[in-house]
């Protein structure tokens, strides 16, 4: 039981390790939200199951099992707002990203989205022509 | 080597490595929504660091506090984009 219980830790810890490497080295701030928001729910997920395993009794399982939930609720919600409020102040997509969706249907002064790309092109967000 | 020992030689400061990467890029980030997603990561290491530190001194009450720092981390990202969203917003 305690080799599984290290097997799990250990996992973790590198995924949060490797979360930490890729914040270094992204190059882009939209890629370093990717990264923190898959690898470091999953690193955390893992070790605060391997205390659950540890400890072996409801208080510290139920304890761990909520932090975990909400960890994994709330992380897509947060890296959404972060990289839309990161879209608005003008944050550049790295130089050799193939293709950008958003391009041209966020309004600039009503931050309103439109499905396609409308004929005010002053008031559109283009990062490719900044 | 218990396990305990081994959280305590090797896990550890694996988990602090990571925070001083984190911090660098804290430091270092080039737009303030970098410094943002730093200290969201930074906060999730956190709660780890609290994890592992339970099975070292093996009583789990920290666990409480991994709770209140998963909120406020929420909390504080929401709050900071909300604003940083609202500055480039013109009426």
């Amino acid at each position: 039981m305690n080799i599984f219980i290290g097997i799990v830790i250990t996992l973790g810890t590198l995924f949060v390790l490797l979360a930490a490497v890729g914040l270094i080295r992204m190059p882009d701030t939209y890629l370093r939200i990717s990264v923190n928001t898959k690898a470091a729910t999953l690193g955390v997920g893992l070790l605060l199951g391997g205390v659950a395993f540890y400890f072996y009794d409801l208080s510290t399982t139920s304890r761990t099992f909520v932090i975990v939930l909400f960890l994994f609720l709330t992380a897509p919600v947060g890296a959404h707002l972060i990289g839309r409020a990161s879209y608005f102040i003008g944050n550049k997509l790295w130089d050799q990203s193939k293709m950008d969706d958003l391009r041209g249907k966020y309004q600039r002064n009503s931050h309103v989205l439109k499905s396609e790309i409308d004929d005010t092109p002053e008031d559109n967000i283009d990062h490719t022509k900044m | 080597m218990t396990l305990a020992e081994y959280c305590r030689i090797v896990i550890l400061p694996i988990l602090a490595f990571s925070v001083i990467l984190i911090l660098v890029r804290f430091f270092k980030g080039p737009s303030i929504a970098d410094r943002i997603v730093a200290l969201d990561l930074l906060i999730t290491t956190g709660i780890g660091i609290i994890g592992v530190y339970t099975i070292t001194s093996g009583s789990s009450t920290l666990l409480d506090t991994g709770m209140i720092l998963a909120l406020i981390a929420f909390l504080s990202t929401v709050a900071l984009s909300y604003y940083l969203e609202r500055r480039s917003k013109k009426k």
